[in-house]
């Protein structure tokens, strides 16, 4: 692991340009978000990223289309922030970056994320979406937590991808204590196991395609029925939960009753394609985890590949996330660049993010002169701008957590904040709107949404000027008028405010009494909150 | 007197905010629809409107699960876990578990012929609420969503397009866009949540001003971009909702108690109330969901307890809507994602079943007092007598609401689609 090495410092007295920040003095646990940057190694990326900026840059000139420029360094940096840990980076973050002049710095700054704490809580649970769903299914025999933590540990152990997958499909024993068997015991329902239903959600979830849809365009009546689809829910057709959790049992067969014939059917486990990448000797579930991460499977890494470009950019490369076609002949795509260096890698996750953190298109600015409609669907469809991205909710609670705080919040946080967020992210996310597992497609901004930033009790709570919030802290500890906006749009959309808008907020201080700075940075608080910048990946 | 004034000062608020925000760009701002909220409502509420002139709307009691036909509106002896009974159309029954509704059928239709080709809960509630299949290339807008879309606004200042009740997939604007998702309400009949700025007035100028200022700064160089999030225009819509006395058709607390009684003590019964008042208050478009019909196990004990709740309250909405002289001008769809199986599975449950399951249609300017359609009592065939397709049933609809079903419009991707792909079944149009 490429691990910043670890020095435990006392409480830091921050100098952060304009304020003096002491850093909470009960912090005991040594973190990574305040170690100083510079010590991270970054893996060699030059010629994984290199060929990916070729492909882009090649369709881009045959397409004549004229890319957006580069993002600033900051707004990348917000990017990542909110794609891996999400949340927004912190004032403190923001400025220790701004500081960092060592070479390399954004790749730095994503290892360094990887790194965190937060990265294995945040990301894993993105992970678990399609793998388990969202339900909370059965407590008695499903754990949804015991399986992102799992997965957590899996993030920060760096186990190879492929083995966590294996592990999913063909593991035995209890859901708490061999966590990886969820992956199955979500399945059970209705005192059985729904083995159609964990054969879709492999397919769609390993391999990225819908099986069970592709079929039923030819046989519009009982496309559920269909051989191929059946043959794959065989492979799961021998596992039953027992006094010691999941098993396998070699001598119970899969019936499924004909429809017409009424007649239990006995179904033999059956691949729809590469038969020959089964190996000959396991359980049925051991041998369709080998068939999924066959090396030669590129559906396997191409699935993952969209995946991961989804949860970077917020939307997959190739739409939807798990409806791909079949790979496709001729010269390789991006999904085929970046599954052969996930291969090539060890099915290593890190690495496959930080390939996409690296390239061109992940760096592009999401501004771009051309007003025409036509052409900005044009250059969004070929990557050529960075797309405007609504927020998850998770990601809405977390920055405006974070925005409420000058110094990193996680769990060594103030205990307000923690309490706030165990109390109120449930009922935030179910009134934002939580899309389950359609969460990596486009969406607009929608009524309830603006009314609950407006007027929902979490933001109304954080803007609140207080000692131990940022606003509070902002409006009576900044030295004037301007570092005071200025260290606000820091806080909030984590860049600096342009000439207009230091002009029109700092006159607002100017021209009102000091009783009313308060309420005044309230409101800037509230504005930036409930701005499209704010709340947009931008 | 004093909530007027403070709604009124809130609008005032709102249109110096526009104003100044956009004195630069005012012509063009104006061009835009974000402005057409500040026109005085034109329009009565749709009560007070009587014929041809009434603007129709449509109520969708959802039934997410996928009721089983057999116990409820497709009785058949043997198959069937219940009793039938006799209703007010002559020689038709229904399962003796919906004895009010029995009394009210006659103003609607049964249809007992649907047919369905997904056999998944969520494949098959595309279809049933599109009237399409699930496509990979699009996701076509639901029948409530077109509704609202094409129906006139008419001054209607709430969400025209509202689900009431807990539901997983409720009704979604697809292609239309996500400013045609259903407005979710989740506990029908309570006080909605996030309505009040608590701010005072200067205060909450102040922030609305900020947010122009931001807002302006942020568009440069993705104008485009910005304005298809829609972020603005919901802050604006939900301004404008934030101040409208129409809020008030959301709650049930000035109904007399007997009504409230009359459509029963569940949140499904408030929903359907709530639903009415919506309906008068000219919201176009209102699902009403109830959930909990997926009886794999256990299918007469699970499919009782949500008739329970279901009968009343149907058949109240529907002598409610009549009473009022509403049910002429509102279609009211009653309709699963698919049916249940007619064999008892070893569970006693019953499972999918999307050929040949009910659904009962009526209002809106439809015929009534019909029954389409037959099963196949002993279960030896799946498809049924007189199928009904979704597409079919969805452009009958359309129809009667006055809304161009075969009108083509062009998607985000360019692909022309039309609003429903079946012909109206001419035997249900008045």
């Amino acid at each position: 692991m490429n691990i910043i090495k670890r020095i435990r410092l006392l409480p830091l007295a921050v100098i952060l340009g304009v304020i003096v920040l002491v850093l909470g003095a009960s912090r005991t646990a040594p973190r990574h978000s305040s170690d100083p940057p510079g010590l991270e190694v970054v893996p060699e990326l030059d010629d994984a990223v290199s060929k990916i900026d070729n492909l882009f840059e090649q369709d881009w000139t045959k397409n004549k289309l004229q890319p957006a420029q580069l993002a600033s360094d900051l707004l990348v940096l917000r990017r990542l922030s909110l794609a891996l840990l999400g949340t927004i980076p912190s004032l403190e973050e923001v400025r220790q970056f701004e500081a960092d002049l060592e070479p390399l710095k954004l790749e730095r700054w994503t290892q360094r994320m990887l790194d965190d704490s937060r990265f294995g809580y945040y990301f894993s649970e993105r992970l678990a979406r399609s793998l388990v769903g969202t339900e909370q299914g059965q407590f008695l025999i499903f754990r949804r937590d015991r399986f992102s933590n799992w997965l957590k540990d899996c993030l920060n152990k760096r186990t190879p991808y492929d083995e966590m997958v294996r592990q999913m499909i063909s593991e035995t024993g209890l859901w708490t204590s061999v966590p990886a068997t969820n992956f199955v015991a979500v399945a059970f329902a209705n005192e059985a196991l729904d083995q159609n239903k964990l054969a879709g959600r492999t397919v769609r979830a390993f391999l990225g395609q819908r099986i069970d849809c592709a079929q039923c365009h030819d046989h519009p009546f009982d496309h559920w029925k269909q051989g191929d689809f059946q043959g794959l829910a065989a492979f799961y057709g021998q596992v039953k939960n027992s006094l010691v959790g999941w098993q396998d049992f070699p001598d119970l067969e899969f019936q499924v009753e004909n429809r017409k014939t009424k007649e239990l059917e006995t179904i033999a486990p059956a691949v729809p394609f590469h038969p020959e990448w089964l190996p000959a000797e396991g359980t049925r579930r051991e041998k369709l985890a080998a068939w999924i991460t066959n090396p030669d499977n590129r559906r396997f890494e191409r699935a993952t590949a969209n995946r991961v470009w989804a949860l970077m950019f917020g939307k997959p490369f190739l739409d939807p996330v798990d409806g791909l076609s079949d790979p496709p002949e001729g010269a390789p795509d991006l999904l085929d660049l970046l599954g052969a260096d996930f291969r090539l890698h060890r099915y290593d996750l890190r690495r496959m993010i930080q390939v996409i953190a690296a390239s061109k298109a992940y760096r592009l600015d999401s501004v771009h002169p051309s007003e025409d409609d036509a052409q900005v669907d044009e250059l969004k469809s070929h990557w050529a701008v960075f797309p405007l991205i609504r927020l998850r909710p998770e990601q809405m609670i977390g920055a405006a957590l974070q925005a409420v705080s000058l110094s990193t919040t996680d769990q060594n946080s103030h205990l307000a904040i923690r309490t706030i967020r165990l109390f109120q992210e449930n009922d935030f996310v179910k009134e934002y709107g939580d899309l389950g597992e359609n969460e990596l497609t486009e969406q607009v901004g929608t009524i309830p949404q603006a009314l609950l930033r407006m007027n929902g009790e979490l933001v109304r709570g954080l803007v609140k000027s207080d000692f131990f919030k940022s606003s509070g802290r902002i409006a009576n500890m900044a030295p004037d008028n301007e570092s005071r906006v200025e260290t606000a749009f820091l806080v909030v959309l984590s860049r600096r405010p342009t000439v207009v808008e230091q002009q029109y907020f700092v006159s607002q201080f100017e021209q009102s009494d000091v009783s009313q700075r308060e309420v005044i940075m309230e409101d800037l608080f509230w504005s930036l909150c409930n701005s499209p910048e704010f709340s947009w990946n931008h | 007197m004093l909530r007027l004034e403070i709604a009124d000062f809130r609008i005032e608020t709102l249109i110096m905010t526009l104003a100044h925000i956009d004195r630069r760009n005012f012509l063009q701002l104006g061009a835009t629809s974000t402005l057409s909220f500040l026109l005085p409502p034109l329009d009565l509420k749709a009560a007070e409107k009587r014929g041809a002139e009434r603007p129709k709307s449509m109520i969708v009691l959802w039934m997410s699960g996928g009721p089983s036909q057999l116990e409820t509106f497709d009785p058949h002896p043997g198959l069937s876990q219940v009793e039938s009974i006799k209703t007010k159309i002559s020689g038709v029954e229904i399962a003796n578990l919906l004895p009010q509704m029995a009394e009210e059928i006659q103003h609607l239709n049964i249809v007992r012929s649907m047919m369905s080709k997904e056999g998944d809960h969520e494949r098959g509630t595309y279809l049933l609420k599109t009237g399409y299949r699930p496509d990979p290339t699009l996701r076509h807008p639901t029948l409530g969503a077109i509704v609202e879309h094409e129906l006139p606004k008419n001054g209607v200042e709430i969400p025209r397009h509202v689900t009431l009740g807990p539901t997983e997939w409720p009704m979604w604007g697809g292609f239309l866009g996500a400013e045609h998702d259903a407005f979710k309400v989740y506990d029908p009949g309570r006080e909605l949540h996030n309505m009040q700025h608590h701010r005072p007035d200067d205060s909450q100028k102040r922030r609305l001003e900020n947010l122009g200022v931001l807002e302006q700064n942020f568009a440069q160089g993705r104008k485009l971009q910005t304005k298809k999030t829609l972020h603005q225009d919901a802050i604006n819509r939900a301004l404008q909702m934030m101040s409208s006395k129409q809020l008030k058709a959301f709650k049930i607390d000035d109904e007399p108690e007997a009504m409230r009684k009359a459509y029963g003590d569940s949140t499904f019964g408030r929903a359907c109330l709530v639903a009415r008042r919506l309906v008068e208050e000219g919201v176009r478009s209102v699902e009403v969901s109830l959930n909990g019909w997926d009886s794999h196990a256990a299918n007469l004990k699970n499919q009782s307890a949500n008739i329970k709740d279901l009968d009343p309250a149907f058949a109240t909405l529907i002598k409610d809507l009549r009473e009022r002289d509403l049910l002429q001008s509102t279609v009211v769809l009653w309709i699963g994602e698919f049916g249940r199986t007619p064999a008892i599975n070893p569970a006693g449950g019953r499972d999918h079943w999307p050929t040949g399951f009910s659904c009962v249609v009526g209002g809106g300017g439809l015929r009534s007092g019909m029954v389409l359609g037959t099963t196949d009592p002993v279960n030896a065939k799946t498809t049924p007598s007189d199928p009904v397709e979704v597409a079919d049933l969805y452009a009958t609809i359309l129809q009667t609401l006055g809304i161009e079903y075969g009108k083509e419009v062009i998607t985000p991707i360019g692909r022309p689609m039309t609003f429903s792909s079946g012909k109206p079944i001419s035997k249900l149009l008045g």
